[in-house]
This record gives C-alpha cells, sequence and structure tokens, in this order.
C-alpha cells in the first residue's frame, strides 16, 4: 500500500513532456523564437491565445493555394475538394473532443457559441409562445419561475449571455457562490440546482485560479434537477484530454485560438437531439432546405447554426492543430503543464508581498491539481504595472480582471497578473519570469 | 526603449504622494456621488473607468470667477493612472479656464502623438513626465483617465457657474 499519496494530477498514465521535447516542439513554433525589449520572449500568455505551430499555419496557406472554395455549394472539382476538407475538419475536432461530428457546429470562437446556446432557447421561448416548433422544442422554452444557474468564477462569455437569456424569458439567474480563497462552495451547490433549474452552466476550467471543477458532482445535481449541462471548456480542451461524452454533458464550448489554431473559429458540441430541438441562432443563406417569401425550413444540425459562407481555413487550420496537439499526447501536455503550473504556484507563494490566487502550492480542490497557470496579486503595485515592468523583461503575461470581474471582487481585488504555460513553455521561461516577478516590488519602490 | 522612460522618478512619487486625493464632502460644495442630486453651481463631478483594467477615478472641479478654484480626486489605478491625477491636482488648481483647456489639449496631443510629440514643460509642467507614456500605447488610457474626468467635471462646472 502506498504511503505517501501521489497527487492526482500526477498520476497519469503518460510521463510528461520532458525538457528536450519542449525544445524540440518549440521550432514548430516561430513566434516564440524572437527577442522583445532586447530579451529572449518568454510567452506566458497562451491562456488568452496560444502561439501556433507552422503546420497550423502552412494548412492554412496549403488550403488557399490549392482548394479554395465555398462549401456545401457549387459542382466544380475545387468546391468538392474545400467541402470535404471542411467536413474532414468537423471530424478531426469531434473526435479530439470525443463526440460525432453532426454535433459539432463551427462558431467564431467560445462567446458566440454560448451565445448560441443561450439566444436560441430565448427564441425557442418565443416559439413556444407562438406555437411553432415542436415538442422537444417546446420542451426548451423557459419563463418566469426558471432558474439559469452559474458559478461566480465565471468568465464574462459565460455569464452575460445567461444574464441576457434571464431578462428576455423572466427566469431567475442563480450562482454558486465561492468562498474567500476562490473554491467553489460544493456544499451550497445542492440547495441552488434544484426543481426550478432549467440550465447550469460552469467552467471547466477557471480561466483565473487554474482550478479544474467538480464536473461529476455538478453534473449529477443538474442531472436530478432535469436542467440541461453547459460546461465552458475553452481552458480545459487546449490543456487536457478531453471526452465530453464521458462528462456527459449536454452543450460545450471551445475556442481555436486558445489551442494552437487562428482566431475566428471555435466550436459548440450538442447532444444531437438537442441540437435539432433547438431553433437556429442565426439565419440566412446555406441553413435552409425550402424557402418562400413567407417561411423558411430549416436543416438538421450542424448547417442548420452555420448561417453563412463559413470560416473554411480556419476550420481547416483547427484540424491541423488538434493533429499537433493529439500527436503530441494530451495526456503528456497535461502531465507537463502540472508540472509547470506547480512551479509558478511555489514560485509565487514562496514570494514577500504576493499573493498567489486559487489553490496554494501542491493543493488540490475538488480532488484536482493546478494546470499551467497561477494568477497573483502584487501589494502595492497595480497589475497594469507588473505587467509592464515583466514586459521590460521580455515575459508576456495578462493583467487586469481577466473577463471575471465578478470573482475579482469576490477576492477583494479589480485586476491580477496573470502566468499561462502551454506545451512550449520551458522550465527557465517558469524561472525567468519569477525572477523578473522577485524585483518587481523593489522597482516601484514599495519593497 | 527603456521601461524609466515610462515610470520617471516624478511618476512613482506623485503614485505613491496622490495629491489631492480625497473627495471629502466638507472640502467641497456638494455631497461626492450620490446620483439624482441637484447641480450646484460652479461645481463639476465625473467618474470616468477604464473597463480593460477596472482602474476608476472620480473628478470633482469647482470653477469661480473663471478659474479652477479647486481640483480634488479619488480613485483606484495603476501608479500612472494615480500619479496623473495627483499632477493634475496641482497644475488645475488656479489655473484660468483658458489655461486649464490649453493645458488638458496639449497633453492629449503629447500623449496621442507616439512620441511624435515633445513636451512642451511651459505649458505642461510636471505633466511634461508622461512624455514617454506616449509610446506605451496600452497606457495613454491610464494617463488620460483623470484628465478626461476633469475635462468633463469643469465642463459642467462652467455650465452652471
Ligand atoms: C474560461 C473562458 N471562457 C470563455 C472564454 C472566451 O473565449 P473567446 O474570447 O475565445 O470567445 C475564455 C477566453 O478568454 C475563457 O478563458
Amino acid at each position: 500500500m502506498a504511503l505517501v499519496k501521489t497527487p492526482s494530477t500526477l498520476q497519469h498514465a503518460q510521463p510528461a513532456l520532458d525538457d528536450a521535447e519542449v525544445e524540440r516542439i518549440r521550432n514548430d513554433f516561430p513566434a516564440l523564437a524572437q527577442e522583445v525589449n532586447g530579451h529572449p520572449l518568454v510567452y506566458l500568455d497562451s491562456g488568452a491565445t496560444s502561439q501556433k505551430p507552422r503546420s497550423v499555419l502552412e494548412s492554412e496557406q496549403e488550403f488557399y493555394e490549392q482548394r479554395n472554395a465555398a462549401v456545401h455549394r457549387g459542382a466544380h472539382e475545387l468546391a468538392v475538394r474545400a467541402t470535404e476538407a471542411f467536413e474532414d475538419a468537423r471530424a478531426a475536432v469531434a473526435a479530439f473532443v470525443g463526440v460525432d461530428p453532426d454535433e459539432l457546429v463551427w462558431t467564431s470562437n467560445a462567446t458566440e457559441a454560448v451565445n448560441l446556446v443561450a439566444q436560441s432557447l430565448a427564441t425557442a421561448t418565443v416559439w413556444a409562445e407562438r406555437g411553432r416548433g415542436g415538442a422537444e422544442t417546446r420542451r426548451l422554452a423557459l419563463g418566469p419561475g426558471d432558474e439559469i444557474v452559474v458559478t461566480e468564477l465565471e468568465h464574462h462569455a459565460n455569464l452575460i449571455p445567461w444574464q441576457e437569456l434571464a431578462f428576455r424569458t423572466g427566469a431567475t439567474l442563480r450562482w454558486i457562490p465561492v468562498d474567500d480563497a476562490g473554491r467553489l462552495r460544493l456544499e451550497d451547490a445542492a440547495s441552488v440546482i434544484g426543481p426550478r433549474t432549467r440550465v447550469v452552466a460552469f467552467a471547466h476550467t477557471s480561466n483565473v485560479l487554474g482550478t479544474v471543477a467538480p464536473v461529476g458532482e455538478l453534473v449529477a445535481l443538474a442531472r436530478r434537477a432535469g436542467a440541461l449541462v453547459v460546461l465552458d471548456a475553452c481552458q480545459s480542451a487546449p490543456h487536457l484530454a478531453l471526452d465530453l461524452r464521458a462528462l456527459d454533458v449536454d452543450f460545450a464550448v471551445f475556442s481555436g485560438h486558445k489551442m494552437l489554431a487562428p482566431t475566428g473559429i471555435g466550436a459548440l458540441y450538442g447532444r444531437r437531439e438537442l441540437l435539432d430541438a433547438l431553433p437556429p441562432f442565426l439565419v440566412g443563406g446555406s441553413m435552409i432546405t425550402t424557402v418562400t417569401m413567407e417561411r423558411a425550413e430549416y436543416l438538421p444540425a450542424p448547417q442548420r447554426f452555420e448561417a453563412g459562407t463559413q470560416r473554411i481555413s480556419q476550420a481547416i487550420a483547427f484540424a491541423a492543430a488538434v493533429d499537433y496537439l493529439a500527436h503530441t499526447g494530451m495526456d503528456r501536455i497535461h502531465a507537463r503543464e502540472a508540472q509547470l503550473g506547480e512551479r509558478l504556484a511555489e514560485g509565487i507563494a514562496g514570494m514577500d508581498g504576493v499573493r498567489l490566487l486559487g489553490p496554494g502550492p501542491g493543493e488540490e480542490w475538488h480532488g484536482k491539481g493546478r494546470i499551467g497557470l497561477a494568477a497573483f496579486d502584487v501589494d502595492g503595485v497595480h497589475a497594469h504595472d507588473v505587467g509592464q515592468y515583466l514586459d521590460s523583461r521580455g515575459v508576456a503575461v495578462r493583467v487586469g480582471h481577466h473577463c471575471a470581474q465578478p470573482l475579482h471582487r469576490r477576492l477583494g481585488l479589480t485586476a491580477s497578473t496573470r502566468a499561462s504555460a502551454y506545451l512550449y513553455t520551458t522550465t527557465e521561461e517558469v524561472d525567468v519570469f519569477l525572477d523578473a516577478l522577485a524585483d518587481v516590488r523593489a522597482y516601484f519602490g514599495v519593497a | 526603449m527603456s521601461l524609466d522612460s515610462l515610470y520617471q522618478q516624478l511618476i512613482l512619487e506623485h503614485a505613491k504622494a496622490r495629491h489631492g486625493s480625497g473627495l471629502d464632502a466638507s472640502t467641497g460644495s456638494v455631497a461626492p456621488g450620490s446620483a439624482g442630486e441637484l447641480p450646484v453651481p460652479g461645481v463639476g463631478q465625473s467618474h470616468q473607468l477604464n473597463p480593460v483594467c477596472g482602474d476608476e477615478v472620480t473628478v470633482r472641479v469647482e470653477v469661480s470667477d473663471g478659474a479652477i478654484r479647486s481640483l480634488r480626486w479619488e480613485g483606484q489605478g495603476c501608479s500612472i493612472s494615480m500619479a496623473s491625477a495627483s499632477v493634475l491636482h496641482g497644475l488645475a488648481e488656479g489655473a484660468g479656464l483658458g489655461e486649464f483647456d490649453e493645458l488638458v489639449a496639449a497633453f492629449r496631443d503629447m500623449l496621442r502623438s507616439r512620441g511624435a510629440v515633445q513636451a512642451d514643460p511651459e505649458v505642461l509642467g510636471d505633466a511634461a513626465a508622461f512624455e514617454g507614456v506616449s509610446r506605451y500605447a496600452a497606457r495613454v488610457k491610464c494617463a488620460m483617465l483623470a484628465w478626461v474626468a476633469a475635462e468633463d467635471a469643469a465642463r459642467q462646472a462652467r455650465a452652471e457657474d
């Protein structure tokens, strides 16, 4: 029997990427090999957006050079090639998160995907009021007395669409609070999620705390209440092996640009029968069967949600991105980033006058360790100034509220600084960052 | 570009000293903040927020006899935004309205110039220390925050003077 408990983050079947592999990986990312302000770039802002490997950049270029055409229309050869590549890309990204291709809808980003779900639920409500749609669609309608549940740590992208849905339908928005440290109060979740709950939306991984949500517990509560589950996988899809079917969520959203793909492409996963029951979000070309001057019939999902000319090259490049990640191995990436996250947490927590947000070094919340991300507050120095100082040493971090104002307010802050790693981050980069951070308070004369 | 050109000593000192900070009701002729209060002749107040980072500042200006009689402020934010409010307090109090307008315009021109416009210490006084900020596009908003609030507050104060 093991006497020492291994943190679950370190119990990966696959070993973590090692330093030599990371060096090889870095050669694939042209943007990493540059100097900034006289120092080698230390890019610790992958939580905001990732850098892109050459294979992704080339796949987009290759599409435009060889196959560029509009998809799902036109009988010519290029249109056929483009359509095939576009649908193959859907299959690749769907497989990467463990779902079927026809359950994956392209969106611009995660934000648009959450809005798609929320606004389509609002539309379902209008349809129900006006007697349109089948029984499945009517079941999706919301109204006064219904409740939508989020958590206090959400990114604004997974909060504001639900505020607006509540406003439009007369439903009530409720939230699972966090404690003084930012930990979800699961003991309160059981009373917040109840028989009136219709939707439970939460982040798989917090973009501020680096924590992984207790998905199983929250899904179980939602199921008991008969509520839909919407998972914001924006910070999990890039960093850990994701099996959405196994997580048993109804919808999930993520953005390509945070996982090696270009900007402008994201995805919504929706359980097949739900997507087919949901009214469309944007309407127009490419998503219809028959149109008269009075009305239109809509295609089944996913086309039903893909109005207008699509983001074809971005979708194809997204597939190249998930190929790169899958080939490297998500478990190995996760294990590596857990080590970097731990190094960040230890270094930051050990510094005088710096407050680490989220779990302490070695700490697990809800049975899971920190991913490769750490936000912190420097006593006496505003986050903007911290970021500016680090930038002068070549270190790129994110400063501000990271689109999570309610969480910052709850933690007694208006802003924080965040360092976030990815598969190309070296151990030395974390140390360069920590060395620079150690000098910040002295520079601003508060230490 | 060196960081010290952005964070001049004078800026770091002002960021700590925060001259003119504190909207004590007794120092003005109006209770701070509360919405719906009646305008007081010669007094204007404006709250400005930088949505990017949540920095905020409230500036209250009292105008009489064509001059800024008092400019006080309250806020929280980075060293650039706090220092620029502190410097503004020193420069604006006692300035004629024309002089104040000229000051704000010169400050704005310098900040928006991406380093092309050199600071004129004759017009800008201590605010010339913010010259380096113009090369950091992301920080121009920080430096302007209190000044935009002051401009708005002065406009209200004038309208009711
Ligand atoms: C947790 C989380 N949710 C949602 C988003 C929104 O992603 P996007 O801006 O790509 O739509 C982000 C990205 O900042 C995020 O970190």
